[in-house]
């Protein structure tokens, strides 16, 4: 195949701008899918995808267009997930194009997201095309946004098509815009391999399936290959190129294409996204550049509600793990929760998938505790600790100081809720850098906060704030220097290793107080005074007292229908089971869930 | 000669009362007779299969039994004595409601060995009688009550019931003091319970969760003043001289309700009628509860028409046998309802094994919470054991 004849792109755009509709419409306009076969959205195929409208997993799909220069066209059609938990992904799978669409909102302009993806696309040296979506809306202002993208984002955008991909109205413009602008990829089909891995999914049949761009050489059937990065050898056994929804095998994928390759792989953390790909016997000087080896930043611990399921969560995460690398997880144990895993995740939304993908696909009842940050805990004795669960903080006597990890944030507000936006950022520890006006009524703002303070609700209160108007991305700094306590909730004086946390000192009576007071309301009255403190060390800084039951007897004349009575005691039994035991008082498991709440009036 | 106790459905009132889930309807008299006729062949029916137990109590339930004509609890009465084997000191009680009784009706009761009665006052304010949807005013009472005592019947028992809407302890105070002043030997106090399928529970459901939550409450009291009318009760009780012997029943001068013990003790008892329920030999079981289905069943007996049923006898609805481990927990959540509690050597003999080895934790553990005493072979639970009893007798049912 003539590289002159393949384009390899994506489409980055903010969230529900309309970059899996645009994708879609592609699809069915260049006759790879047949109407009949097209279902809403085919890039995103998990349910989970579907219902939530983002993407997860990265996807790939090959495009034969015939262009109206008379010409057939190879397109490779990579779909990035669209969410800031997942920026490594999408840098990898950005590193594997030669070009990008950019989705516009036609109503909605640049958003705080289009950005943040535009920039990356840039940083890729990837050449960028704009488009303009959703022009069939009556709120659609295309001038406006073209000249936001002309001032903003410095692109030429007089000749962007405008288009509707719900419609398919100018989608012809768009794929003459893939041929005519975008360039065609480079690189020597004889040269020693270099194939970037984007992506990969573990088949049961045919182990790990690794979605790799080969940028020089030619990767062929039987190769004998190496991952740079990891180090891990195979022989492979099959190439090939995506179709939708299917994988199509050929003998070779030369310089310049988008593929698969399969090599009886057993496990995703052999083929790590952004590894490069070479042959064992005449391996390439130098690895493709920009691999990175993913961290968990948020950590929570994992416990089914029922004990006795502990080995079928253990079974579920180690099958979710083959095809997702940047899960972590560890067993642990919780005097209040029993058995256990301590679970690392790339962000919220990633352990919120998680979360319901263990719920929904394997069918478990799971109790999560508050999902925390990795502090640093610097010892007295020069040691320094990375510490995933707060119940693992050492004596504060040991600790010299602690440190947090801080983002830098940039949040697209228009200019009415600029005000509530800066106090939400002031109350959340944030620092303010600067700020800039895109135009006369938006503005972009910057501030440094720590991501322990927008990990929870972050994103909703800035939602509530703003009514909806403002954008919000972020990108990791590092860490910072900071006053951190461990909050420590005693139930009935007994302290509750599964509830405990770390928080700034300044909020740690704050938090306390809330956390004490959503304790009351979950925790049924027993036949006993219950109090509940919050602790700092062994500084009791709150407390609330659930009352005791003082009647609870049913003086009804039953006659001799003892059955009905027999029933009501074994309801009430079976209520308890729900619960979780410390020492003599019943714990409702969404107790344990309280911390997340905090926030909600 | 088993002891067996007997209990007899009258499903019919004159109205229904706006709390009252229990099984009974408004039917006219052609109706009652026809229920009649079908009851006296089920106690012929069951009584052919217990031919050698001595009855040694009666209780004929309901519904308003009074409400039946003379003639109708006499055949009732007439039946179950040719049937059955009735000790001659059995104890024979029939529930009554204010003005559905006469002196004529009263004098046929005691001639026909019926020696005790249930009157069903509720209370002494009219305002919380017509909330209710009682038929009856107090007056109404105090004259059936009259009526009662000159008919000769010594054995009486009065209901109130505590927790009504809007009850005060001014209120319950007059309710009692009303009561206690004509010395009835039993007063049985029941707490109002908002059953679902009453107009009660449509009225009162979101008020009766938030009750129970301990959270403030519109209408009915709230959980803590539920506890206070409940706690005056039994001290108000108490301090006229009846003596609590259950949950919610009281007695002065031993005068208990032999039949209603029987159902805590676990005495064999068959139920008679529609939907009443029975324990024999381990089995509970439970009769239809279609007035129709439960009178054609009886009529095709009548007949000599055999009945296709998957139970041991056609007017059962359900039955279950009971395992030991069924057995020894009802033991327990029964037995304890009595104040007086259970006797360790009973467990020991009814089921072969020491109560410790079974329940020896939970005892300790109960009795340290102060939740549960035991005194001369004896456990039973204590004054605050009993408030909480749903919690404490929960703990008796075994894995």
């Amino acid at each position: 195949m003539d590289q002159s004849k393949i384009r390899n792109f994506c489409i980055v755009a903010h969230i529900d701008h309309g970059k899996s509709t645009l994708a879609d419409r592609i699809i069915q306009m260049t006759g790879t899918l047949t109407d009949r076969e097209m279902q809403a959205q085919v890039l995103d195929n998990m349910d989970l995808e579907r219902e939530r409208g983002i993407t997860i997993k990265s996807q790939a799909v090959r495009i034969i267009y015939k262009a109206d220069d008379g010409q057939e066209y190879i397109f490779n059609l990579i779909d990035t997930p669209g969410h800031v938990d997942f920026n490594y992904e999408v840098s990898r799978s950005l590193a594997a194009c030669d070009g990008a669409i950019l989705v516009v909102d036609a109503a909605q302009g640049i958003e705080a997201q289009t950005l943040a993806n535009v920039y990356l696309a840039l940083d890729h040296d990837l050449d960028v095309i704009p488009v303009i979506n959703k022009i069939d809306l009556p709120s659609a202002d295309p001038e406006r946004v073209i000249e936001e993208i002309e001032d903003v984002i410095g692109l030429e955008a007089q000749e962007a098509p405008q288009i509707s991909a719900k419609t398919g109205l100018n989608i012809h413009d768009v794929l003459e815009a893939i041929v005519n602008q975008l360039p065609a990829p480079k690189g020597d089909p004889s040269a020693p391999l270099q194939a970037l891995i984007f992506d990969s999914l573990y088949d049961p049949y045919k182990g790990v399936i690794v979605f790799c761009r080969v940028k020089e050489g030619t990767l062929k059937v039987g190769d004998s290959v190496k991952m740079m990065a990891t180090g891990a050898q195979f022989d492979v056994v099959e190439v090939g190129y995506f179709g939708a929804g299917q994988f199509i095998p050929c003998d070779e994928l030369p310089a310049g294409m988008v593929g698969y390759m399969t090599a009886s792989i057993k496990n995703v953390r052999d083929t790590r996204v952004g590894d490069t790909i070479t042959h064992t016997n005449a391996p390439a000087a130098e690895p493709l550049p920009g691999y990175k080896k993913v961290n968990p930043m948020v950590y929570c611990g994992m416990y089914p509600a029922d004990g006795a399921k502990y080995p079928d969560l253990r079974d579920a995460l180690e099958k979710l793990q083959l095809n997702d690398a940047a899960l972590q997880f560890e067993p642990e144990t919780s005097v209040a929760l029993g058995f256990g895993f301590r679970c690392g995740f790339l962000g919220l939304l990633h352990l919120e998938i998680i979360q319901e993908r263990l719920e929904r696909e394997y069918n478990l009842d799971l109790v999560t505790t508050a999902p925390g940050v990795v502090y640093r805990v610097y010892k007295t004795d020069g040691t320094m600790i990375e510490l995933t669960n707060p119940s693992n903080l050492p004596d504060p006597s040991e600790i010299d100081y602690m440190e947090e990890p801080i983002v830098e944030a940039e949040i697209m507000v228009t200019s009415d809720y600029i005000g509530a936006i800066m106090d939400l950022c002031q109350e959340r520890r944030g620092q303010y850098i600067s700020m800039e006006y895109i135009e006369e009524t938006r503005a972009l703002i910057r501030y440094t906060l720590p991501l322990n303070e927008i990990i929870y609700d972050f994103f909703d209160a800035l939602k509530s704030r703003s009514r909806g108007y403002a954008s919000f991305d972020y990108e990791m700094k590092g860490y910072m220097k900071s006053d951190l306590v461990k909050l420590d909730i005693l139930i009935n004086k007994e302290e509750v290793d599964a509830l405990s946390f770390i928080v700034f000192s300044g909020t740690a009576y704050e938090r306390g107080r809330k956390m004490c007071e959503k304790l009351k309301e979950e925790i049924p009255r027993h036949l006993f005074e219950i109090p509940i403190q919050a602790a700092v060390g062994s500084k009791v800084i709150a407390r609330e007292t659930v009352k005791a039951m003082r009647k609870d007897v049913l003086a009804k004349c039953y006659g001799g229908d003892i059955t009905r009575k027999k029933k009501l005691l074994e309801k009430q039994k079976e209520g308890k089971k729900r619960m979780r035991q410390i020492g003599n008082v019943e714990i409702p498991q969404a107790a344990f869930m309280s911390v997340l709440k905090l926030d909600e009036d | 000669m088993t002891p067996l106790e007997l209990y007899i459905h009258i499903p019919f009132c004159v109205k229904k009362c706006l709390y009252c889930d229990f099984l009974s309807g408004v039917f006219d008299e052609k109706m009652q007779r026809r229920y009649v006729a079908a009851l006296c062949t089920e106690i012929k029916y069951m009584a052919s299969k217990h031919a050698d137990a001595s009855v040694t109590t009666i209780y004929v339930g309901g519904g308003t039994p009074s409400w039946l004509s003379e003639d109708l609890m006499d055949a009732i009465m007439t039946t179950i004595k040719q049937s059955f084997k009735v000790d001659p000191l059995a104890e024979i009680s029939v529930e009554c409601n204010p003005g559905t009784l006469s002196s004529e009706k009263l004098n046929v009761y005691r001639s026909i060995g019926i020696n005790r009665l249930s009157i069903g006052l509720q209370s002494a304010n009219d305002d919380e009688l017509k909330e209710l949807g009682r038929i009856h005013d107090y007056n109404r009472f105090l004259h059936t009550f009259d009526l009662v005592r000159k008919a000769g019947f010594d054995n009486v028992n009065v209901d109130v019931m505590t927790g009504l809407p809007h009850q005060t302890i001014q209120k319950l105070e007059k309710t009692l003091g009303a009561v206690t002043m004509l010395r009835p030997e039993h007063i049985s106090a029941y707490s109002l319970i908002i059953e679902k399928g009453t107009p009660f529970y449509e009225k009162y459901k979101f008020d009766a969760v938030k009750q129970q939550a301990g959270m403030p409450t519109e209408d009915l009291p709230t959980d803590e003043e539920a506890y206070k009318l409940y706690k005056f009760t039994m001290q108000y009780l108490e301090n006229k001289g009846y003596k609590r012997y259950e949950i919610s029943n009281y007695a002065k001068n031993g005068k208990v309700c032999r039949h209603n013990i029987g159902y805590w003790d676990r005495v064999p008892y068959l139920g008679l009628g529609l939907g009443a329920a029975s324990l024999f030999d381990n089995v509970r079981s439970s009769n239809i509860r279609d007035i129709y289905q439960y009178v054609e069943t009886s009529e095709a007996i009548a007949d000599g028409k055999a009945i296709q049923t998957e139970f041991s006898s056609p007017y059962y609805a359900s039955e279950e046998k009971l395992s030991k481990k069924d057995a020894m927990e009802e033991f327990m959540f029964l037995g304890l309802r009595k104040i007086d509690g259970v006797a360790r050597s009973d467990f020991q003999n009814m089921f072969g094994i020491d109560i410790d080895a079974i329940y020896g934790p939970i005892i300790t553990a109960l009795r340290n919470q102060d939740f549960m005493d035991a005194k001369e072979g004896r456990l039973f639970l204590t004054d605050i054991g009993i408030d909480v009893s749903n919690q404490v007798l929960a703990k008796f049912l075994l894995d």
